[in-house]
């Protein structure tokens, strides 16, 4: 798609501009353009789907729409082989934990996108007692994707705008956040308490 | 028929009977485990679903109980008046389905029920607190906030026994300290969502499955409560979102009935058409899916690659390719699109040769035949014990097709098969699923030519109020028994809405039917049987 097709391109354009205004190198930049090219066209997914907009995700690797075609086909089981999460459904409390979980466990430089109305806000479910109200309280999310479910065009779009940020980010030390472990466990001190972490 | 009055009246004189569209009796307590006997005893071999309620003085449980031999309905309500430490007795000897049942209705209530083999909480986290689903339960976030640290695994259960009158708890080990107990899911590609199964394992051999659900429970029965009645319609989509139109058809025709609203001829055909559609759709994912699950990826594009050509013709006629919400209370939305007969029939063309091309690649494979024949075997008792209704019941034998057995909207004039098959396995659940398309292909083609002008929608009033009563209405889904329990107050809202799905059921029968097994039929097995993780936790 050509750019003048997207929207938000503003929001791209002041990453861009963000990002320039650090400077970088001409040797780094052009090698960081190249990992980029390579990167936003190998973007793997995790297998992640709660509810009904993991059906549209199924659909999106079928004959009809195949998502191979722009690279996203090798969706693995395992969140340390993949770059991004497609968080297609409601997140619950008892899921919140788990999903967390997973989205450490992702490989750094990591993507979440939120796709449908569940995973934005609660959409539908944003009344009940037991529904996460939108997956950026828990996870820093990348781009969203509204629908309930969203169609498969949509699912699209969002992935092709992930693409886009990918392309304009700095694979050398942009990307990979600083944050370590540690931090990670005095930010969330019940976690650091529990069995597993403690070994 | 036999008489209820009769039966129940001779082991507890005390009972009360109300007028209901189905016989109803009010059961003290301390009797109901000798009424469920000698009902169980009177043909009333098969316990349809369990409805926990608040009824505000009282806490309690509705049990409706079906006969397999004619297929006629009986409800019960036992109730208890304690609100702190309520206590009922519990039938799940009788009946094995009640297991899972009665713990839903301990963790949504609290209601303790005693003989219970495992008094867990089931979809809420085992730190939750309160119980959701009583009518003085404070929603407040600041007393169940997200928690992000994982719940202790729930190694010891409680069961409440009587001794010399009074009820002690005792403790009992879900797993035993040696054991060796693989965790598969919540997040794992076989599963079919996030179901979380603890596998105790002996070598390659399954020992003993603890099913842990609500991953996706998102309290919809109590989202009801708060919304009108044509606002509720949406949520039983997303349900089971693949049989959308199913859930929310059964959801109208239980408001209709409620209402006396007589539904126009033209409606009919089209919501019975659209259900086949959805069966259809339903069934070819479930192809694709299953056929993956054992390694066979082609057949996943196979089955997708018809699936869109039924989601065409939703597409056209309700505008959304899943969550339709096409049903209306008193028809549907909008009309047929123009395009619909014609899309209709090319389906009903080329889905016989499309089958034959399904049959060739998997059904006739060795490697496929091999890893589905004589595993995960269910008897025709097991599966009325346990409910399991549906294809999955079907392949076990047992007749249970609602539109056969209590037709409803048009399903009495058409022509079409119950398909059963006797090899209760793993195999004959997925044939069935076949044959199954068959017939529904064959109802559309009944209906095709014959769809009746008129009204697609009947007049109703602007503000929909039902009477007071509770109501019970079943529809045959993709996956079995779906049913609606609505109780009404007389107001805008409904008092108490419960859905009972197909699903919830499946879940009680994998600890059963899993053990002795290998760990890898665990996959065919979980896969074959076509649960759809929301639709069990709701």
């Amino acid at each position: 798609m050509k750019k003048e097709d997207f929207k938000d391109n503003e929001y791209i354009d002041s990453l861009v501009e963000e990002l320039k205004q650090s400077g970088t190198n001409v040797v780094v930049g052009k090698l960081d353009e190249l990992i980029n090219w390579g990167r936003s066209n190998s973007l793997w997914p995790l297998t992640f789907a709660t509810s009904c907009c993991g059906i549209e995700f199924i659909s999106l690797g079928a004959a009809r729409y195949d998502m191979a075609r722009f690279g996203f086909e090798v969706a693995r089981a395992s969140p340390r082989q993949a770059d991004f999460m497609m968080v297609a459904g409601t997140i619950v409390h008892r899921m919140a934990p788990v999903f967390r979980r997973l989205y450490e466990q992702l490989a750094e430089p990591k993507y979440v996108i939120a796709t449908g109305g569940c995973a934005i806000s609660g959409g539908p479910f944003r009344n009940s007692y037991h529904v996460v109200k939108g997956i950026d309280k828990i996870v820093p999310v990348d781009v969203y994707i509204p629908g309930c479910p969203p169609r498969p065009e949509a699912m699209f779009y969002g992935i092709m705008q992930l693409q886009r940020k990918v392309k304009v980010e700095k694979f050398f030390g942009g990307v990979n956040r600083k944050k370590t472990r540690e931090d990670f466990f005095r930010e969330n001190p019940l976690i650091a308490e529990e069995e597993h972490v403690k070994e | 028929m036999v008489n209820i009055q009769e039966i129940i009246g001779k082991v507890c004189p005390e009972a009360v009977f109300e007028e209901n569209e189905v016989a109803f009796a009010i059961v003290p307590d301390a009797k109901w485990h000798e009424v469920a006997v000698a009902l169980k005893n009177a043909g009333y071999d098969c316990l349809t679903a369990v409805v926990g309620e608040d009824w505000g003085e009282e806490l309690g449980c509705t049990y409706y109980l079906k006969s397999t031999a004619d297929n006629s309905l009986v409800s019960v309500k036992v109730a208890t008046t304690d609100r702190e430490n309520p206590m009922l007795h519990s039938v799940s000897d009788l009946w094995k389905t009640a297991i899972f049942e009665e713990r839903e209705v301990f963790d949504f209530y609290g209601i303790k029920f005693i003989n219970h083999p495992d008094m867990r909480r089931l979809f809420l986290r085992n730190d939750w607190v309160g119980f959701p689903f009583r009518k003085d339960y404070d929603e407040n976030p600041e007393i169940n906030p997200v928690r992000l640290y994982h719940e202790k695994p729930d190694d010891v259960t409680s069961t409440y026994v009587e001794e010399d009158g009074k009820v002690v708890e005792k403790k009992v080990n879900v797993f035993n300290p040696g054991d060796f107990v693989v965790n598969i899911g919540p997040q794992h590609p076989a599963t079919h969502g996030v179901m979380r199964f603890r596998t105790h394992l002996d070598g390659e051999e399954i020992k003993k499955i603890d099913v842990v659900c609500g991953y996706i429970h998102r309290g919809v029965e109590k989202l009801c409560e708060k919304d009108t009645y044509p606002q509720t319609i949406h949520f039983t989509d997303r349900l089971d979102y693949l049989a959308a139109l199913m859930n929310e058809h059964c959801l109208c025709l239980c408001i209709e009935k409620a209402m006396g609203i007589e539904v126009p001829a033209r409606a009919k055909v089209i919501r019975v058409m659209m259900d086949e559609l959805m069966r259809i759709n339903s069934h070819l994912l479930y192809f694709g899916t299953f056929c993956m699950d054992l390694g066979a990826t082609t057949a996943l594009f196979y089955g997708l690659r018809e699936r869109e050509k039924v989601l065409d013709i939703f597409e056209e006629t309700c505008g959304a390719r899943m969550t339709f919400n096409y049903n209306v209370i008193g028809g549907v939305r909008f009309d047929l699109h123009e395009n619909f007969v014609k899309r209709v029939k090319e389906l009903i063309e080329i889905m016989p040769s499309r089958l034959k091309e399904y049959h060739t690649l998997v059904s006739g494979n060795v490697i496929a035949k091999n890893r589905m024949k004589n595993i995960g075997i269910i008897t025709r008792e097991e599966a009325i014990n346990y409910n399991i209704t549906g294809p999955s019941g079907r392949a076990s034998n047992w007749a249970n097709d609602i539109r056969k057995t209590n037709p409803y909207e048009v399903y009495a004039d058409l022509d079409f098969e119950q398909v059963t098959m006797e090899g209760c396995d793993t195999y004959d659940r997925y044939i069935l699923r076949l044959k199954e398309i068959e017939q529904s292909i064959k109802i559309l083609a009944q209906l095709v030519d014959n769809i009746p002008e008129g009204d697609y929608c009947a007049k109703v009033p602007k503000v929909i109020k039902l009477p007071k009563g509770h109501w019970f209405q079943e529809v045959e889904s993709s996956r079995g028994a779906f049913g609606v329990y609505i109780d009404s107050d007389g107001g805008k809202t409904p008092y108490r809405m419960k859905f009972n799905s197909p699903g919830f059921h499946l879940v009680g029968i994998i600890d059963k039917i899993t053990r002795g097994e290998k760990i890898a039929d665990l996959i065919a097995i979980g896969g074959s049987l076509d649960y759809v993780v929301p639709d069990i936790d709701r």
